[in-house]
């Protein structure tokens, strides 16, 4: 145990790790609420079509030899959740088909880019860590720290103040409207929010993984508990949880740490579903 | 006292109108039930109503101080209701959000306002019920609650008891007359003719344009009542 406290005492006095460790929690933060929202409303693959786009928009990024790619990748991920939300409101299969559509042809389209365009020796070392994250969360300046916690800041401070509204409009879009509040507005802000998290969950868990950041602590949370409040706050719980549980692990064990954390944020899930069959119905 | 005034509107798209010629009027406390086969542009009236889409032609007017963001509005449900996790105050409680503009809370008002009408509907045991627990009847209390909440004067229903038995229908057109006589105006959209000639204090039956509008006394005379409501009785068996 002592060894234990030793190793991590030894990792955690490097400020890269330190600067990991703050930005995954925060990322784990504001992807579990929103995820929330996500799901209920079925949203839940815009995550995965996002963050193909977001690495398309990289890859572009990095061809072009921008210095600081959050310039172009930002405002093509929000541009393209707009559009996702906008068309995925009432026609159910274009939506989905609109999604699929724009995931794989943005991957596709990203990854010839870095292969007509290499930039650095090892194409596929790049290509994996831009989808699984890998390594990048272990390179942040402390530029990105701060930007991270900055955007984190915002997504946080937009969740409490606008609440009772997303709650609305996710719940029964339909009377929201017909009581004269503008629920265009705040799926505009939803859509908004979710490409800001995706955006900055790229770092931490890569592409691939960003879905399960967003849906699993939610089905988690919503196995136990029966009010949006509580699913909420236990959402957010399990999933800053399996983000440091996820972190000290994968530095302990030497594994990748999106998908250790994604693989804790799985196990908290299978608990979760087992009590909830035992018990038969959760209490409110 | 007049609050809506339907004057030669027409409804649709700009490819096609759905439906018109529509002429009628709603006052306060009337019971309105609005009929119509499937397609005749019943939910299109509705967005109309509620001031969500512009009518092609004509005039929509609502009168004496009367808007049309004061009608309680009871959609049908959606897949994403059946099974979400909110408790029953949290959504009666969202009824009131149109009252609360920029502010990002509810108030104590507000909340109070919410339990008064839990009291009202009979549902106050539930408050800490998760929705996808009760039944369907309940399920419909509940967003009755929160459409009173946005309104004390107008509700309007879109086919409130599909999906639920006999009994349940019973009980909730019992609770729909029951607000009605307490003075709010009742607009529903049904497929039911035998219910509507029941409760209702008028009728207005619309097609690819309106077919009839006037009392329900006036419609069980007239010959389109009369043969729409014997159609309904022989499949009925």
């Amino acid at each position: 145990m002592a060894e234990i406290f030793t190793k991590l005492q030894y990792y955690f006095s490097f400020p890269f790790v330190r600067y990991a460790l703050i930005v995954g929690l925060l990322i784990a933060l504001c992807s579990s609420l929103l995820g929330v929202t996500l799901v209920l409303k079925r949203f839940s693959f815009i995550g995965d079509g996002l963050s193909h786009v977001a690495f398309g928009a990289m890859a572009v990024a990095s061809v072009v030899r921008l210095t600081n790619n959050m310039l172009l990748v930002l405002p093509v991920t929000v541009l393209s959740a707009v559009l996702l939300l906008r068309t995925g409101q009432n026609t159910k299969i274009k939506g989905d088909a609109a999604v699929a559509m724009i995931s794989v042809g943005a991957l596709a389209i990203g990854y010839m880019l870095m292969n007509l365009f290499p930039n650095s020796a090892n194409i596929s070392a790049d290509v994996c860590s831009t989808l699984f994250g890998s390594t990048l969360i272990l390179t942040l300046t402390p530029f990105d720290v701060w930007l991270c916690i900055g955007m984190s800041a915002v997504v946080l401070v937009m969740f409490v103040l606008f609440y009772n509204k997303i709650f609305s409009v996710t719940f029964d879009e339909s009377f929201t409207k017909a009581t004269g509040v503008n629920a265009d507005a705040y799926n505009l802000v939803i859509a908004i929010i979710t490409a800001l998290i995706i955006v900055l969950a790229m770092n931490l868990v890569g592409s691939l993984l960003i879905s399960a950041l967003i849906i699993f602590p939610a089905l988690s949370a919503m196995r136990l508990f029966r009010s949006f409040r509580g699913v909420m706050i236990c959402s957010a719980v399990i999933s800053v949880v399996c983000a440091a549980a996820g972190i000290i692990i994968s530095i302990l064990a030497s594994t990748p740490v999106g998908s250790t954390i994604v693989s804790a944020d799985i196990v908290v899930f299978l608990v979760f579903w087992l009590i909830s069959a035992f018990t038969g119905r959760a209490k409110a | 006292m007049e609050q809506i005034i339907c004057k030669d509107a027409a409804l649709g798209y700009e490819d096609g109108i759905v439906t018109e010629e529509l002429n009628f009027t709603v006052s306060s406390g009337d019971y309105l039930c609005i009929l119509g086969e499937n397609g005749s542009g019943k939910s299109t009236l509705i967005k109309a109503l509620l001031g969500l889409k512009p009518q092609v032609r004509g005039e929509i007017t609502y009168t004496n101080g009367f808007s049309s963001k004061e009608i309680g509005y009871l959609p049908q449900q959606t897949p994403v209701q059946r099974d979400f996790p909110a408790s029953v105050r949290e959504i009666v409680l969202s009824g009131c959000l149109s009252k609360t503009g920029f502010r990002p809370f509810y108030n104590a008002k507000e909340k109070e306002l919410a339990h008064k009408n839990m009291h009202r509907l009979g549902i106050c045991d539930l408050e800490k019920r998760c929705y996808r627990d009760l039944s369907g009847g309940q399920q419909q209390r509940v967003l009755l609650a929160r459409a009173l909440c946005a309104t004390e004067k107008m509700l309007l229903l879109d086919e409130p008891v599909t999906g639920l038995d006999p009994h349940a229908q019973n009980d909730l057109y019992e609770l729909i007359a029951k607000l009605n006589k307490s003075g709010i105006t009742i607009i529903m959209v049904s497929h039911d003719i035998s219910s509507a000639v029941k409760y209702a204090s008028h009728i207005l039956h619309i097609g690819r344009k309106q077919l009839f509008f006037g009392s329900k006394n006036d419609y069980m005379t007239s010959k389109i009542g009369r043969s729409f409501i014997e159609t309904e009785a022989q499949e009925n068996g």
